[in-house]
């Protein structure tokens, strides 16, 4: 029976060295182990929390870029498609410009062509009756005692004159 | 490859040993010599004044031994003084053998002589008395208070400093590297304190485990450390410590006195008060009576748990070893095949004892958060919170228990 007998030197130490123990260890040990166990799971879970954050915040991010460069094509698309239009314009409108200009231009050269023409014609006409009158003269005062002669004269002047 | 190995070694070691030449004579003069299997197991569970030195069966590691005497007066002396060395002869072989046998320390203080001895009286077995002349000449043997530091004892110290140093360990790792976690071995340390604190102490005590966490981790390491140096068979383990009742009465005394401290006014109430019909506590308080009963009863259980479920371990170990020298009488062929049975029954009962150590660790640490948690849970209403969880908590507690039966 002296194993179901408990040692009164034995319980006093057990007591006394569980009471020590336990001081240091509430003191010193399970406050400061529980505490980072505490703040470790604290961290972790923020770490985590933090994670799925930027990776939202990644996915959105590339969302938008997405969405960005898709605007941005469609921009180009369109200043591309600007340009070009603009390009026919700006052809289309020379080309008139050009084809104006040179209408007017041969407008100005008929007129001034049928000007000079005109301005010949008249010179020429001046001309021709000056000579005529010329001829006329001369042979009026040449051929004027010779009416046989006259008349030859006459004849062979019209004749050129109509063969004109 | 391993296994052929260790093979060999057992047989290699049985041939050294040779335990058979020494028991296996049948002659009269060596029946004195016959193990007493019974005092080597009781003197294996029970407490003694100084520690074996492995291998060596008479020596001793001295330890100081610490007595009141009759008078008052206190004494120390080193444990080595009660015992001497005897060397005997064997008539026939000439065979020397040392023998350890109790002898009268003397100390002579203020003109008084103080005789101390080690006991041979049924009451006091191997215990320190001290031996008064009375006046007729007849001598008494009086127990003193006797507060030596045992075999137990420096176990006791042993397993507190080393339960110290590894958790103050743990808080220097902690105060060195932050917010790292522990690896290897620290960390399989800081695994069982968040079993225990977070899966055990928190989820039944709730806000109060902040209160009651540190008393009881301190009860699990210590009760577990205690438990694995009693596992180690030399130095310093081998001393059955929590299979000791002063031990696991010290613990649950722990457990009753913070439990009853701390214990709110519906504990009381469901004490002298319980919710049960008005006849069974009115004229005659039977539930009271049944109650207050309980309070004693559970911390009782848990300190008989533990002790039994320790001593247990170690008797069957011990037996099992024992085992090869009462079979050594029977041959060598006999010694032999026990021998290796033996060590390997109580290889794998050591390899029990392990989980058992955890297990009962966990098992008193579990119901005492349960005792103190029934102690100090709030009620604002009188239906339970939770029966529930109450009743899952329950089934967990008594698988645990079946678990060890």
């Amino acid at each position: 029976m002296e194993l179901f007998t408990p040692d009164f030197g034995l319980v006093f130490w057990m007591f006394v060295s569980f009471i020590l123990l336990f001081l240091v260890l509430a003191k010193w040990g399970w406050p400061v182990i529980i505490k980072m166990m505490d703040n470790r799971a604290a961290t972790i879970d923020q770490g985590v929390e933090n994670a799925k954050q930027a990776r939202e915040q990644l996915d959105n991010a590339r969302e938008e870029a997405k969405k960005y460069i898709v605007e941005a094509q469609s921009r180009q698309q369109e200043m591309l498609r600007e340009a070009a239009k603009m390009k026919t314009e700006l052809i289309e409108q020379a080309k008139s410009e050009a084809a104006e200009a040179a209408r007017k231009e041969m407008e100005a050269a008929k007129v001034s062509i049928e000007q000079a023409r005109k301005e010949a014609e008249l010179q020429f006409r001046n001309e021709v009756g000056k000579f005529s009158i010329q001829i006329a003269e001369k042979m009026v005062r040449h051929k004027m005692e010779d009416s046989a002669a006259q008349e030859k004269l006459v004849d062979k002047l019209l004749e050129e004159i109509e063969q004109n | 490859m391993k296994l052929k190995l260790f093979i060999f070694t057992i047989l290699a070691g049985l041939l050294i040993c040779n335990p058979v030449s020494l028991y296996a004579s049948e002659d009269e003069s060596s029946k004195e010599d016959q193990l007493d299997v019974k005092e080597l197991i009781f003197d294996h569970l029970g407490d003694g004044y100084g520690w074996e030195v492995p291998f060596a069966h008479v020596y001793r590691i001295p330890l100081p031994v610490i007595v009141k005497a009759e008078n008052g007066q206190w004494f120390c002396f080193s444990s080595d003084d009660l015992t001497e060395i005897e060397i005997t002869k064997d008539r026939k072989t000439g065979e020397e053998k040392k023998h350890l046998v109790p002898v009268v320390k003397n100390i002579v203080r203020d003109g008084k002589n103080y005789q101390f001895t080690l006991s041979h009286s049924e009451d006091n077995k191997n215990k320190v008395v001290q031996l008064i002349t009375k006046p007729d000449g007849k001598i008494v043997e009086y127990r003193p208070l006797d507060l030596s530091i045992t075999k137990n004892v420096a176990a006791l110290f042993i397993s507190a400093i080393l339960l110290t140093l590894i958790v103050m360990s743990l808080v220097r790792f902690y105060h060195k590297k932050g917010l790292q976690a522990p690896r290897k071995g620290l960390g399989f340390f800081e695994m069982l304190v968040s079993f225990v604190y977070y899966d055990t102490i928190k989820s039944t005590l709730g806000e109060n485990a902040k209160k009651f966490g540190p008393y009881l981790l301190t009860c699990f390491f210590f009760i577990l450390t205690m438990n694995l140096v009693g596992l180690i068979v030399i130095f310093p383990g081998g001393a059955n410590l929590t299979g000791n009742i002063a031990i696991t009465l010290v613990l649950a005394c722990m457990t009753f006195v913070v439990t009853n401290i701390f214990g709110n006014k519906h504990y009381w109430k469901e004490i002298f008060w319980p919710d049960v019909p008005i006849w069974l506590k009115c004229p005659l308080p039977i539930m009271q009576f049944i109650e207050i009963f309980g309070i004693f009863t559970k911390p009782a259980a848990l300190c008989v748990r533990l002790f039994a479920n320790m001593m247990g371990g170690h008797i069957i170990v011990i037996t099992l070893t024992v085992l090869i020298f009462i079979f050594a009488a029977f041959g060598s062929a006999v010694a032999g095949g026990a021998t290796v049975v033996s060590v390997l029954f109580s290889v794998f009962m050591l390899a029990l004892d392990v989980l058992v150590s955890f297990i009962q660790a966990y098992v008193f640490t579990l119901l005492s958060t349960l005792f103190i948690g029934m102690a100090v849970e709030k009620h604002e209403e009188h239906d339970h919170k939770n029966p529930e969880q109450q009743a899952e908590r329950l089934s967990d507690v008594a698988a645990a228990i079946d678990l060890n039966k």
